[in-house]
């Protein structure tokens, strides 16, 4: 680790032990820089329910053929960070640019993304092929079916192309939503916990596929509360917490051992 | 795999909305849970107001438009209720809402899928009350299909669009009513008054200021409805 890591860590334990209304702003003006244009990009995001803030203030920058693994408490916003990242929610304040295009509004910056969400997202009474062919003709995929067929393969699911959703067991319908999420090839995947469920092969197969799709340039965030699968993946970390990005780091700045207690003791006692 | 490689062209409009409305149809078809449940309604209706009515008081024909079209809106609510209850399971809305398709083509997808569903409901029902009642339909039924279909235009545009509102709510299956019926009340009349006029036999100029105002509302209600409809599902 050079003197840019060292420096990088130093930055992030003192955002750490600073208080949340100080630490906000510090962390947007101080990001980590990207290396090259933004493939998504969001700047000073905030969400308000009510009187209740969700987000507040959330910047982010990654270039293309990154990923984020985003860390956080229950109820720390990182659901409503990324639905509004794929443009399903609007944000209060702030907006979000994937490739400097806005997301919400313009379907052709849509048609760019990929969402895994906490549900399958799936129409159980259809079989698992109706499914994510319905959803390569809404992308306008070339060939719908070899898409289809290709994807499906890529998560093992091939041979159950027939069966209806509703006889799928959670894990393999975690599957068949990821093999949704990436049919029409987005350049951005947005992630949450998309290791709910799979089975230690169906995990492994994810991670690999994963690593495969940052290597051909797809920009990912990836949500998680599971900190090793998180940074096995990660070029950039980050901590949210109620609302806001309390941390966030380079993958090379971090030392697993040292930011899981970090970590540990950020969620507890910050703020 | 970039988006580039493997996209061709976003379907517009109209071919999304069809691909909507097909995968509403064939999940309706797999499952036939409204199909049968608005069928046995619709069966039952006919049969209830048969027993109820009073033969001596009241001519069938005098009666039967009344009871068909008051069949036609309660078992449209049927059709209408599932429409938004099936995205909802497993939040299968949010991959529409994030998919590069229009709001408006969501909203006619759906609102033909309904059209499709409401009209084959029809379709049972008019045999179904034509027996009962002893109607004339020789000569009658083409003219009354279509009137069917035109008054289910105006029915399913409403009827989507409410149900789209209540579906996130908790009583959505007592809000749609509420909110639905009311704007019912311009479709149902002039249907109700056409189809008097087809099974009495008298002339179609006695009809068609009562068809004119039942192609104005549709026409009304499907703009309408459709520039509302993204509104409707913001957060």
């Amino acid at each position: 680790m050079g003197l840019r890591s060292s420096t990088l860590r130093a930055r992030a334990v003192i955002v750490n032990r600073m208080p949340l209304a100080a630490a906000s702003p510090l962390i947007s003006a101080a990001s980590v820089t990207a290396p090259s244009a933004p493939m998504l990009e969001a700047q000073g995001v905030t969400r308000v329910y009510g009187r209740r803030k969700a987000l507040d203030g959330v910047s982010l920058s990654l270039p293309a053929g990154s990923c984020l693994a985003l860390f956080g408490p229950n109820g720390a916003g990182k659901t409503t960070l990324l639905r509004i990242l794929a443009g399903l929610l609007r944000p209060t304040r702030g907006t979000v640019l994937l490739a400097g295009s806005p997301t919400r509004g313009d379907a052709a910056a849509r048609a760019q993304v990929g969402l895994l969400s906490h549900q399958s997202m799936l129409y159980d009474a259809l079989t698992v092929r109706e499914n994510i062919v319905f959803t390569a003709r809404l992308y306008g995929v070339r060939d719908p079916l070899a898409a289809t067929d290709a994807s499906l393969e890529r998560l093992g699911m091939l041979e159950r192309a027939e069966q209806p959703v509703r006889a799928l067991s959670r894990g393999l319908q975690q599957r068949v939503s990821i093999a949704r999420a990436i049919v029409h090839g987005p350049r951005v995947l947005l992630l949450d916990e998309p290791y709910t469920g799979l089975d230690e092969a169906g995990a492994g197969a994810l991670t690999s596929l994963l690593s495969e799709l940052r290597a051909q340039g797809a920009t990912l965030v990836l949500v998680t509360h599971n900190l090793a699968e998180g940074l096995a993946l990660a070029t950039q970390a980050a901590v949210m917490r109620a609302g806001r990005l309390v941390r966030q780091d380079d993958r090379e700045a971090i030392d697993g051992a040292s930011y899981a207690e970090e970590y540990r003791e950020m969620v507890t006692n910050a703020g | 795999m970039p988006a580039d490689a493997v996209v061709r062209a976003r379907p517009g409009l109209l071919r999304a909305a069809l691909l909507i409305a097909a995968k509403d149809l064939a999940i309706e078809l797999r499952t036939r849970s409204a199909i049968l449940s608005a069928l046995a309604f619709t069966l039952l209706a006919v049969v209830i107001f048969f027993f109820a009515w009073d033969a001596t008081a009241v001519a069938s024909i005098d009666l039967a438009p009344g009871v068909l079209w008051v069949i036609f809106t309660f078992s449209g609510l049927l059709a209408l209720n599932r429409s938004f209850a099936l995205e909802q399971n497993d939040r299968a809305l949010d991959a529409l809402l994030a998919s590069p398709v229009d709001r408006e083509s969501i909203f006619l997808g759906k609102a033909l899928g309904n059209l499709v569903f409401v009209c084959l409901i029809q379709a049972c029902a008019i045999p179904a009350v034509a027996l009962f009642y002893n109607l004339p339909l020789t000569g009658v039924w083409p003219a009354l299909l279509a009137l069917t279909v035109a008054a289910a235009v105006g029915l399913v545009s409403v009827g989507t669009l409410f149900s789209a509102m209540a579906t996130n709510t908790r009583m959505a299956e007592l809000l749609l009513p509420m909110l639905a019926l009311p704007f019912f009340v311009p479709v149902v009349m002039p249907a109700a008054q056409v189809t008097a006029r087809l099974l009495a036999g008298r002339p179609m100029d006695e009809a068609w200021p009562w068809l004119r105002i039942l192609l104005a509302f549709d026409l009304v209600f499907l703009v309408a409805c459709t520039l509302a409809f993204p509104y409707t599902l913001e957060d």
